[in-house]
């Protein structure tokens, strides 16, 4: 018994040398890998606040030495770009109406998936897991020609309907599964007391789902801020979103390094901004919707 | 999110069992829920089931779509170049990229564990979920520019080559005058041409003797040349405190090593070699012939140059790269879910009984994150498979074709000038139908947890 303290306690004097130098060698490797992180978007940063003439003719390290060469000046001219401007108006009138819609009508099915019975509801929640994964490609062509055909091509409500649509799976899947969790006997109490379908739903369930919705909301915000194929296809270049705003610069890459460079980080403020306020939610959105 | 075994609906039917409800009120529970459901069930159908079922009977007619043409756009899609090369750029893509970032975030998340940081350390790798592919695309791109006066990727590489390579530079550095050595551009030349079994030296001025590599020795004169060989000796002509004679090798003058020596023949370069501590070098393998002896301009220019990173070559890897980026961090951050929520007396145990962290890691840890890392490896391959953006933006021009994948292929024949919605329509369900495996493995996983 004591020699087995023993050798014990010797071990643990072994391991925490042992793990000293292991803590030391831990640090200091994710301290590298979180500058190998931070590389690249700290380097467009810079590369957006150097003047034109500076980016062509060196790297965004020697403004590290020279700070002086810093300057506001691409996003003053960015903003003075109507081109800019309209397409960062485009995107939040793309991104808003599809969040709030996404939420809206994935809440309405997610409920009725998880609370009321009806002939082939769990056929059709298979059917909703399915399309999860459904490639967008597959419906590019065909929406095309009908928006061509209905006359709303090109406009922002033919995008937000798409964004809308193609957000459906995930939102009823994450909803339909949290609302599963609301304890029965609430929604049972207010049935009795009389209360609506719709009462209950928007009085009870929304509500209780406020950490889901939110999570969905942030998901579904971002992802639709992000596109780039669907606004290439379905808008015109009085309703593009900035990231086809921007694509369009990217022919002549060098020349442009001053638009490209801070018109990309410009599209990334609000997404950047979102994500650090609610990365929680945003979290949540992603461990929900791959279950467990 | 646990499901409990009784579908919460099928509790509130059996409760209202008691008292079964008439066939109206059955009526009119049918149709609040039409009613909650509509929405979805419309967008869902208008615009993504029946496009699905459209693109299905588009893709066997022709590029206008008048003509019934079978399976002949799905013969081009494997014969026609462009997207042969976009179907194997995908398999590459699906092959290489989950792994990537699920081995990366597996070993992210299972040393974050060990940090006081790891809130700062998580923010930051999972930072660039949030970013545009688009965003990413203009970084990478503007990363790995060749130019390494630019490109950061290259700017770090050429100042490894220049720490680390066996070739050292040696700027401004000239050949001796009047010794049968010219210089043309950096490109410093013998005047006289060689026949395998002679020898050429090298006797160079306008280098510091600062500025001399360590391993630099006495120089020494050349082993003589046998057959099919060529020798010599490239050495800094001049004494430290003068002395010596123009040409020769004296006592005190340092050998020049890590200098390229190429000997040109008329069909271009026949042979080279890296001279030693010494500065002597042999050419071996020579056929007889005659040749010239060359050090080429790589040796003495200041810069070396920067890897061509947005060629065909490497495109594919840079933008597999960039995709690594801003993905790990999914992985991390789910991983680092089922690390948390694990039960850890099994790891604790295994470590009292003298397991190695790295027994405890590959026999305890990773078996018991199973489940998780297989999520994360289906949710990423599904991914990967429609990637579009980043393969979109990061190719230059002439990298666009070698870059090919079946999105991007989908969208030039189909939108992006192609004119061909047939074609366009093939790729879209070639696409489909390689994510149905994984759509049902989601619906099998979906199942058993609902069975409990």
């Amino acid at each position: 018994m004591n020699d087995l303290t023993i050798v014990r306690g010797k071990r643990t004097v072994a391991q925490r040398i042992l793990g000293f130098f292991g803590k030391t060698f831990v640090n200091v490797f994710l301290i590298l890998v979180a500058v190998l992180w931070l590389v690249p978007s700290f380097g467009l940063f810079v590369t957006s606040l150097r003047p034109i003439g500076e980016s062509t003719s060196s790297g965004w390290w020697n403004a590290l030495t020279h700070p002086a060469q810093l300057t506001w000046e691409n996003y003053l001219n960015l903003l003075q770009n109507s081109t800019i401007t309209n397409s960062l108006l485009n995107t939040v009138m793309i991104v808003v109406p599809s969040t709030v819609l996404v939420v809206l009508i994935g809440a309405l099915a997610g409920y009725a998936f998880a609370w009321m019975d009806f002939p082939g509801r769990d056929w059709m929640l298979v059917g909703v897991i399915v399309l999860l994964a459904v490639p967008l490609q597959v419906a590019l062509i065909p929406v095309a020609r009908m928006y061509g055909a209905l006359g709303i091509f090109g406009s922002i409500a033919g995008v937000v309907a798409f964004h809308t649509a193609f957000g459906l799976p995930f939102a009823i899947f994450l909803l339909r599964n949290f609302f599963t969790q609301i304890p029965g006997e609430v929604l049972e109490a207010a049935r009795v007391d009389g209360a609506s379908e719709w009462r209950i739903f928007s009085r009870i369930v929304l509500p209780l789902g406020g950490p889901a919705i939110a999570s969905l909301a942030i998901f579904q915000f971002l992802w639709t801020w992000n596109d780039l194929l669907i606004g290439l296809i379905f808008t015109t270049p009085t309703t593009q979103p900035i990231t086809v705003a921007i694509q369009s610069q990217l022919r002549t890459f060098g020349a442009n390094i001053d638009v490209l460079s801070a018109g990309a980080f410009l599209s990334m403020i609000v997404p950047l901004i979102v994500f650090f306020a609610f990365q929680r939610y945003f979290v949540q959105a992603l461990l929900a919707g791959s279950q467990k | 999110m646990a499901t409990s075994v009784v579908s919460p609906a099928d509790a509130s039917l059996r409760e209202s069992g008691s008292q079964p409800l008439s066939r109206r009120g059955r009526r009119r529970e049918l149709l609040i829920a039409a009613g909650f459901l509509a929405p979805a069930l419309i967008l869902l159908g208008a615009l993504v089931v029946y496009p699905m079922v459209y693109t299905l009977v588009r893709s066997f007619y022709s590029a206008r779509g008048d003509e019934f043409v079978g399976w002949d756009n799905y013969v081009t899609m494997f014969t026609s170049d462009s997207t042969f090369t976009a179907i194997r750029n995908n398999i590459i893509w699906v092959v290489v990229a989950p792994v990537l970032c699920t081995s990366l975030g597996l070993i992210f998340a299972v040393l974050m564990d060990r940090i006081r940081w790891s809130t700062a350390f998580k923010l930051i790798i999972f930072m660039p979920m949030a970013i545009s592919m688009l965003a990413a695309g203009v970084i990478f791109r503007g990363m790995f520019q060749e130019d390494p006066e630019i490109g950061v990727v290259n700017a770090v590489v050429v100042a490894a080559k220049e720490a680390f390579s066996d070739t050292s530079s040696y700027p401004g550095a000239k050949p001796r005058p009047d010794v049968g050595v010219s210089v043309d551009r950096d490109l410093i030349s013998a005047d006289a041409s060689l026949a395998p079994g002679e020898s050429q030296d090298f006797p160079l001025v306008g280098i510091r003797v600062t500025d001399l590599p360590d391993d630099s020795t006495q120089a020494a004169p050349a082993p003589a040349a046998s057959d099919g060989q060529i020798t010599g000796t490239v050495w800094l002509d001049f004494v430290p405190g003068g002395g010596g004679v123009n040409g020769q090798i004296d006592p005190g003058e340092a050998g020049l090593p890590g200098v390229r020596v190429d000997v040109v023949g008329p069909d271009g370069v026949a042979g080279s070699a890296i001279t030693e501590a010494d500065g002597t070098y042999v050419v071996e393998g020579l056929d007889p012939g005659e040749y010239r002896v060359a050090l080429p301009a790589a040796n003495f220019t200041t810069g070396a140059s920067g890897v061509p990173w947005l060629s065909s070559t490497f495109i594919t890897a840079v933008v597999i790269l960039s995709y690594v980026w801003i993905w790990a961090g999914f992985a991390m951050v789910m991983i680092a879910s089922g690390l948390s929520a694990m039960d850890r007396t099994l790891q604790e145990a295994a470590r009292v009984d003298g397991a190695t962290e790295w027994k405890v890691f590959t026999r305890i840890t990773v078996p018991l994150l199973a489940p998780v890392l297989v999520v994360v490896f289906v949710t990423l391959i599904i991914n990967v498979l429609k990637i579009f953006d980043l393969v979109y933006v990061i190719p230059p021009g002439n990298a666009k074709p070698a870059a090919n994948v079946i999105a991007v292929e989908m969208w030039t024949v189909s939108f992006g000038g192609g004119n061909n919605q047939g074609l366009g329509s093939a790729l879209a369900i070639l696409l489909l139908v390689m994510v149905l495996p994984f759509m049902w493995i989601n619906v099998r996983r979906f199942k058993a947890e609902r069975e409990g």
